[in-house]
């Protein structure tokens, strides 16, 4: 690495940092709500997608507090038609630029419930067929947009206004959907999942799949401060500790084999997370043997994710997911 | 050349002499026999486009969304439940103000299940927004699908060319497609102004307040009136081309000094023409094929009904709890004529029940009483309803 470092010359310093992503296809100025983790992963996707785009929007958060007409927030040419069919539109996009011999890339982006539930059957057509779209899924949790109902991707014992906790219920009673198991078991070239937490893991998943020719997934977990009940400025620290407890697992899938994990050293205990969020208020009752259940359950949920993955890994080369998201001397990232 | 082929195969045909870029269906009875021999054809190397065997309907009609404001043009066709499953992606389309061709190939819809010919499909979508076409046979369907193109893309709205189910897309006739030179000539190559481009990046579909909401809404319902003029100089210049005319707006045969006026949409046109020249013992009969009913042509119903004394309604569909929904437009378009027409409203042949000649019989003994009687189903056979319903 010493090496490495000494024979960078100052014009190929100067070639890196033009190499650094300037371009952002979303603009500031936008009607996101304060540390809405959506926001910042668009920004992040089309920093490291670059300019030469289209996007197909599902209905939601993202499209609305981006496009108030007459106002835009998009640098890249975008088109949002309905909620459910994000995919097929994204399809068409990429049919079109194909009969036109045209490079251009589609994007498609859609949050958990256009994605996990209503427009699931879109996205699973296309990518049966193979178009050649990345389909970004910016996973909030629940249906942010309308008010903070429960989607089949809401975590299990979250408190959503469709899923209350109460005498007889200890919020969703359901479990969170394994979006990317089944994304990947269309054998697609590749799926992985990543966390507004890690920018760089962020970024580089977004540029491999870029180079991908055929259709990639990529889920990213992003915190809605107003439906999970934290501050704003907590945004960040709450995605991070989702990682660090094991309960969103970020890994790589190739031809659904797993290739790659973001390791966990020390996982934390679930609740360092759960505490963190008003949607979890109610296991914290100590009183309560239910949450106590339900605490125990989904500790068993992140202990079962570690497994699974190989979260903790062993040997030197591991290095814990804190360390992830820093760029090290020479321009060498995590991973 | 005129060649002997099923509606089908001559809408296939003809969708190619088009130049569709991008072509995206669903099978579904009766459409399927369209789609297969663009498929055949896409096989054969005969027709360049991306065809996507898509999911669903829903994806279908989405898919060529998403093609069209990539900047190609696009093609797609169904019936029946597939139109009721796309119908959110219809209003969509329209209210984008993007151009496409659409057949549908007319069913009626479940419950009860029925795979045969009525026209309450495209009916049940007639305020999505399209221009809605209707064709008489299936020389009409090929001069309609290729005028259609010209007028999505000069009028910036979606075009659905309705053709009858079975009766049209399943009959054998002789019928003349185009040579491709005099398509081209007639078809410029697609140059979509809203097309997303990278180079100058716009945003499609976005969020409008009540501020402008109405606004987006008047700029559409005008652009479909003024749209009625684009399909008068479409079939206009067609016929210079071609030597046919499809029909306009609407088109009328029969007399001119007729008193009976018989008013009607697709293929029964053919049966009531027929009929009219075997039944000469009856009145004389002005027909008056309405091709256009979405843009609806008053102007035109208003001129073609003066000096009639009965005007009889026959449509292939119901809106249940009221009645003829053709029949209740022309009343409104008909209403402070002077001398407007009796005007008497009937459905016939729903979910393929077969249209015999004797209708334009029945339908003469009908217009005798001295007011016009309700609404009826006119073909219902009272000993097939369930006891219950005998009274009715």
């Amino acid at each position: 690495m010493s090496t490495n470092t000494q024979s960078i010359s100052v014009d190929s310093l100067v070639k890196l940092r033009k190499n650094q992503p300037r371009f952002e296809g979303i603009e500031s100025g936008h009607r996101a709500c304060l540390g809405c983790g959506e926001a910042l992963a668009a920004r992040l996707v089309t920093e490291a997608a670059g300019p030469d785009v289209m996007i197909a929007n599902a209905t939601g958060c993202l499209e609305i507090f981006t496009t108030p007409w007459p106002e835009s927030s998009w640098r890249l040419p975008w088109i949002h038609s309905l909620f459910e069919n994000t995919g097929a539109i994204a399809a068409g996009m990429e049919a079109a630029l194909k009969a036109q011999g045209k490079p251009t890339k589609v994007l498609a982006f859609g949050g958990d419930g256009g994605t996990f539930d209503i427009g699931f059957q879109a996205l699973s057509g296309m990518l049966e067929r193979g178009h050649n779209v990345l389909y970004v899924c910016f996973d909030n949790e629940a249906y942010m947009n309308t008010g903070i109902q429960r989607s089949s991707s809401t975590p299990h014992a979250a408190m959503t206004t469709t899923s209350p906790p109460g005498s007889d219920r200890m919020g969703k009673r359901h479990l969170k959907k394994d979006i990317l198991s089944i994304v990947a078991a269309h054998h697609i070239p590749y799926a992985a999942t990543t966390s507004v937490a890690y920018p760089s893991d962020l970024r580089k998943k977004i540029r491999r799949a870029m180079e991908i020719e055929g259709p990639t997934f990529i889920q990213i977990h992003s915190p809605c401060p107003l439906g999970w009940g934290h501050e704003g400025d907590f945004s960040i620290k709450v995605a991070r500790l989702a990682v660090q407890t094991g309960l969103f697992p970020v890994i790589e899938l190739e031809r659904q084999e797993l290739i790659g994990s973001m390791p966990i050293r020390h996982p934390r205990p679930v609740t360092d997370y759960l505490r963190q969020q008003g949607r979890f208020r109610h296991l914290f009752n100590k009183h309560d043997a239910r949450a106590i259940e339900e605490l125990a359950h989904i500790q068993a949920l992140a202990d079962h994710n570690i497994k699974q993955y190989d979260l903790c890994g062993d040997g030197v080369d591991r290095l814990d997911s804190d360390g992830a998201d820093t760029v090290r001397r020479g321009g060498m990232r995590w991973a | 050349m005129r060649k002997a082929l099923e509606g089908s195969q001559a809408i296939a045909l003809t969708v190619a002499l088009c130049r569709p870029q991008v072509v995206a269906a669903y099978p579904i009875t009766p459409q399927t026999h369209i789609v297969e021999n663009i498929a055949k054809l896409v096989a054969d190397g005969k027709m360049d486009c991306e065809l996507v065997s898509v999911e669903s309907e829903f994806s279908a009609a989405s898919l060529v969304l998403g093609a069209a404001c990539a900047g190609s043009r696009t093609y797609t066709a169904s019936a029946s439940q597939g139109i009721l499953l796309m119908s959110e992606v219809l209003y969509n389309i329209a209210g984008l103000r993007i151009p496409m061709v659409m057949t549908c190939a007319n069913r009626a819809l479940s419950a009860p299940l029925s795979i045969w010919n009525d026209q309450q499909d495209s009916m049940a979508v007639r305020d999505a927004g399209w221009i809605q076409l209707y064709c008489a046979n299936n020389q009409e369907a090929v001069d309609t699908t290729i005028q259609a193109y010209r007028i999505a893309e000069a009028t910036e709205l979606p075009v659905m060319v309705c053709m009858d189910g079975f009766t049209l897309t399943h009959t054998l006739e002789p019928i003349d497609i185009p040579e491709q030179a005099m398509v081209d000539a007639y078809l410029p190559p697609f140059n979509f102004a809203r097309a997303l481009d990278p180079a100058n990046p716009i945003s499609i579909g976005t969020l409008v307040s009540p501020d402008h909401y109405p606004e987006a809404r008047h700029s559409h319902h005008h652009a479909l009136l003024d749209a009625a003029d684009e399909i008068i100089a479409a079939d206009a210049d067609w016929q210079q081309l071609s030597g046919r005319s499809a029909g306009g707006l609407l088109s009328v045969s029969g007399p001119d000094d007729a008193r009976i006026g018989i008013l009607t949409l697709g293929s029964i046109v053919g049966t009531l023409s027929d009929a009219s020249d075997l039944y000469t013992d009856l009145p004389a009969t002005k027909l008056i094929n309405l091709r256009a009913f979405r843009p609806f042509p008053v102007d035109a119903l208003r001129f073609a009904c003066s000096g009639l004394t009965d005007l009889i309604v026959l449509e292939r569909a119901l809106s249940p709890g009221f009645g003829g929904i053709v029949a209740a437009e022309v009343h409104a378009a008909l209403a402070g004529m002077q001398d407007v027409p009796r005007i008497h409203s009937f459905a016939v042949g729903l979910g393929g029940r077969d249209i015999p000649l004797e209708i334009y019989r029945t339908l003469h003994r009908k217009i005798d009483a001295a007011e016009p009687g309700p609404f009826s189903i006119i073909d219902v056979e009272r000993d097939r309803l369930p006891v219950e319903d005998h009274g009715i």
